[in-house]
Order: C-alpha cells, then structure tokens, then sequence
C-alpha cells in the first residue's frame, strides 16, 4: 500500500504537470520574514485574518436559522440561543470574534503606523489596509442591528443620525443606509444585505490584494535596516517557520475565543450582548445607552462638543473632523515621504501618537463618565 | 539509542495527531449538533375544524385542503355526500392532493398520481396509500370536524 506521502507527491507532480505550481512553491519557499525587536506585530496581520475565516463559519452557521424583519429578526436570534443545540455557542463565538478582529486590526493599523511600515513602496498596502478597516467596522455596525433588540435599534438610530448630519450628501445617505426615513424592518433589510453579501465580497476582494502585495512584497524592513550592511539582518523562511509561529498563534487565538465563548457567551461587563427586550420604535431609550467600544471614543466627542461652534451645529463639525482626520490618516503614506532623518519624521509619529492618546482617553471617559 | 528516539518521536507524534482528532472533535461536534434543528413539538391537537359542509358544497372541486397540526388535509365530498379526509402529503414527493370529480379519484397534479376515495394508490408513482382521517359531521354547527385514527 502506497504511503500518505507518496500519495500526497503523486498528486502535487500531477497538478504540477498540468497547472505548474511548482514555481509558486519555490517562489513561497524563498520567501524570508525579518528577525528584530519588533517583530512581535507581524503576528497581528494573520491573526486578524483568522478571526476573519472564523467569522466567515459562524455567521453562515448563524444564517441557517437568522431571519431577517421586523417580525422575525429578535424571535430567530432568540430561537437560535434557546433552542437550537449549541446556538448560543455559535453566537458568542461571533460576538467574541468580531470584537478580538477589530482589536486584531486595530493593532496591527497601528503597529503598521508607528513603524512606518506604510513607506514606499507599501503605500498600496496601507490603502488596502485601511479600506479593511473600515469595511470591518461597518461590519460591525451592521451587524450590531441584526438581532433588532432595544441596543441595537439606538445604536442605529444614532449611527445612521450621524450620517444624516454629513454636509450635503446627509439625508441620501441616511436613506441609502434606513431603507426609509426611519430605522425600520426595511433597515433589518438592507443591512443584513451589506452584512452578508456587500460587505463580504468587497472585503475579500481588497484583502485578496492586500494578501497578494504582502506575498509580493515581503514583510517590511524596520527603518533601522535601510543602513545596515546585508550580514547584519537577521531572517526566518517564512515557509515553515514563520507559517509555524503563525499556526500556533492561531491556535493560542482558538483558545482564548472558545473559553471566552464558553464561560462568557454574553460578554464581560461593558462589553457584553445579551440579547435583551425586543427593539419597540415607540420607547424610549434605556438609560446609560452607549455604542460598541470602538466607536466608543467618537460617541465621547461628540458629546462634549457644544451645540453651536462659530453657528454651525456641533455634531457637523465633529463628523467633518472625524472624517478629515480619517482621510488624513489614510493619506499618510504621501505626506510622510521624507526618509533623512529630521524633524519632520517624527512630527507623523506625535501626530499618531497625539491620535492614540485621544481615542484611549475618549474611550475611557465614555465608560467612566456616565 | 536510534531506537529511543524513534520511540520518543512516534509517541509524540501519536500525542499531537490525538490533540489534533480532539480539537476537530470539540469544534465538530457543537457544529454537528448545531446544524440539526431543533424538534418542535407537533401542535397536539387530536381533532381540528377542517370546515363548513357549506363551505365544501360551494367548492369548486368539491373538497376542501386544511391544517392539522403542520400537515396539510384535505376532506372530500363525495358524490354521494359523505365526507371523507385524507392526510393530503402525496405518498410520493410530498405534493399536495386535490380530489378529481369527473375522475372520482384524488389526483396529484404534480406527478399524475392517483389515489381511490379510500386512498389507495390505484396510479402513477405513489408508493404507499393515503392516510384516511375520520371525519366527523356536526349539523348544529354545520361544521366538519377531522382526527386521527379511529378511537379519537
């Protein structure tokens, strides 16, 4: 009887024979990951990927019994946790999991910006990169609505407002994302469409060339390297090696999220998604109403904004700033160009981490402040 | 010492295939699980309304489909006027059966089944003969009322 690995050559040489892989594979084999101090963040990418596959299994789990509607949306999520055999593990599995992927790749953004990985000639891969987040939180905000509880109907209400106040475009936009003037059935609607089918293909198809310029380019360099002769960089294959290190990261990430989703398939104090009362149009909000922690530091802003700031309303400055800053921050690549050392390097880094600042201190006074 | 090796080697590949078997298992099982739906209970209703004689007489087929529970019946008016249910669910496919006056058979449209009005599959595909269901007739309210089996 023929071994499992000779079985396993026999059908690599015949695909090979056929569609040439081979040269892929050498290609992957020659592939080296950079050995330095910091190389702690290049786990980061990976692992928002795999909090991304898991995502993509539990929610098509979840869509064998979520219906969408006004009518069935609250019910479906709640037979899915009460009565279907090991729902409410498949739930808190996709609730824990989003919450770790936006960490995951919020950390990487960052890991990525305070090295200045984004140099040239990565300015693509930021962009991609940005573009992911920014898909992975209207993920978020999406998804968020669809079990249609009391939090979810606020949350959207106020989300979908914020979109409202944008000059010009605000009330097409607003409707574009309500499905009707208000937050309806017609909201569950559409934003069960963009959760499961927009959203996903627009995300794989930018972390398809997200993934592809990274194979391409290689993992970036620290800064330090670009003087420093060849003998002194140190280098791991990135197959077996690094691919190793990054299996075994995703089974340590396996097993944080399934005795998170074990022992708290409800969350853990402020961060939490019980499923609550029924979201009814006419009530009115619980108290201590508060958004996702991610948009946690934007909701903070904007309320201690006051109502008018030089006659226009406080909200329309917050947003446009919050959206110039966002640009801003997805153009740095082309502002941040210069590579001598000097002052104007380091200006990017306090501006990142006047930014860090701001959002940690936001984020903290929106759950203390209450 | 070749020998110590390869039996430390072979013990922890049996060790690391064994945790990798567990780990599919423990994420296999809860999706298995998962994917069966949950039983819910039959509505435990014995006896239902599946109409008014009216309501039969004025049909067009003279037979009338209703719920019993989360099946579809269907009772018939013969041409002699006795009223006779049916479990409606083709034998076959899971089609629902109308009664054929001009034939006197009840007929499944979706593969020419055909049933007598005992429900015996006299032709076409179906495998087995309906279900016959006893009808009851209530003239004080002109209603006809259908349950299972005969002691109901």
């Amino acid at each position: 009887m023929p071994s499992i690995k000779s079985v396993g050559l026999r059908l690599f040489d015949w695909v090979d024979d056929r569609v040439q892989i081979k040269a892929l594979v050498d290609y992957m084999a020659h592939k080296s990951v950079p050995r330095h101090d910091h190389e702690i963040w290049y786990y980061f990418g990976g692992l928002s990927l795999f909090f991304f596959i898991i995502q993509v299994c539990s929610g098509i789990l979840l869509l064998l019994y979520y219906r969408p509607g006004a009518d069935s949306a609250y019910e479906s999520v709640q037979f899915i946790i009460s009565k279907v055999q090991f729902g409410w593990l498949i739930r808190a599995i996709h609730s824990w999991s989003a919450n770790l992927m936006i960490l995951a790749v919020v950390i990487h953004m960052f890991s990525v910006f305070f090295t200045r990985a984004y140099r040239k000639p990565r300015e693509i891969t930021w962009l991609t990169g940005m573009g992911l987040l920014g898909l992975v939180l209207f993920f978020g905000f999406s998804g968020y609505l669809l079990p249609w509880n009391e939090l979810a109907f606020f949350a959207t209400k106020v989300g979908t407002g914020m979109a409202g106040v944008v000059p010009l475009a605000g009330g097409f936009l607003m409707k574009l994302l309500r499905g009707s003037d208000e937050v309806t059935g017609a909201t569950i609607t559409r934003f069960f469409g963009f959760h499961v089918a927009v959203l996903p293909a627009l995300f794989t198809a930018v972390l398809t060339v997200h993934l592809l310029l990274v194979q391409r380019q290689g993992m970036s360099e620290p800064e330090s390297w670009e003087s420093r002769p060849e003998s002194q960089k140190r280098r791991m294959p990135f197959f077996p090696n690094f691919l190793l290190r990054d299996l075994l990261v995703w089974l340590i990430a396996l097993n944080v999220l399934a005795i998170l989703a074990v022992f708290f398939p409800y969350g853990i104090g402020p961060l939490h998604w019980d499923l609550g009362l029924k979201a009814d149009p006419f009530s009115s909000p619980p108290a201590h109403i508060r958004p996702e922690w991610y948009f946690m530091f934007m909701f903070q802003s904007l309320k201690f904004l006051p109502a008018k700031i030089l006659l226009v309303d406080g909200e329309v400055v917050g947003i446009i700033g919050f959206g110039l800053a966002g640009v801003f921050w997805t153009l740095i690549p082309f502002f941040d160009r210069t590579t001598e050392k000097g002052r104007r390097k380091r200006l990017y880094a306090y501006t990142g981490l006047v930014a860090v600042m701001f959002v940690l201190v936001m984020t903290f006074l929106g759950y203390i402040l209450d | 010492m070749q020998n110590d090796t390869l039996k430390r080697r072979s013990f922890l590949n049996y060790l690391l295939g064994g945790g990798v078997i567990a780990v599919l298992a423990a994420i296999g099982f809860p999706i298995y699980k998962y994917l069966k739906p949950p039983k819910i209970p039959e509505a435990a209703e014995s006896q239902v309304t599946a109409g008014t004689l009216a309501e039969l007489q004025a049909a067009e087929g003279r037979y009338k489909i209703f719920r019993f529970g989360r099946k579809p019946g269907i009772v018939v008016l013969m041409p002699n006027n006795e009223i006779r249910a049916f479990s409606a669910s083709c034998t076959h496919l899971d089609c629902i059966v109308q009664y054929r006056p001009d034939l006197n058979v009840l007929w499944c449209p979706c593969h020419n089944g055909k049933y007598d009005l005992t429900g015996r599959n006299i032709s076409g595909p179906p495998p087995r003969p309906l279900e016959q269901w006893v009808a009851h007739y209530d003239k004080a309210s002109d209603n006809i009322f259908v349950s299972k089996g005969e002691g109901a």
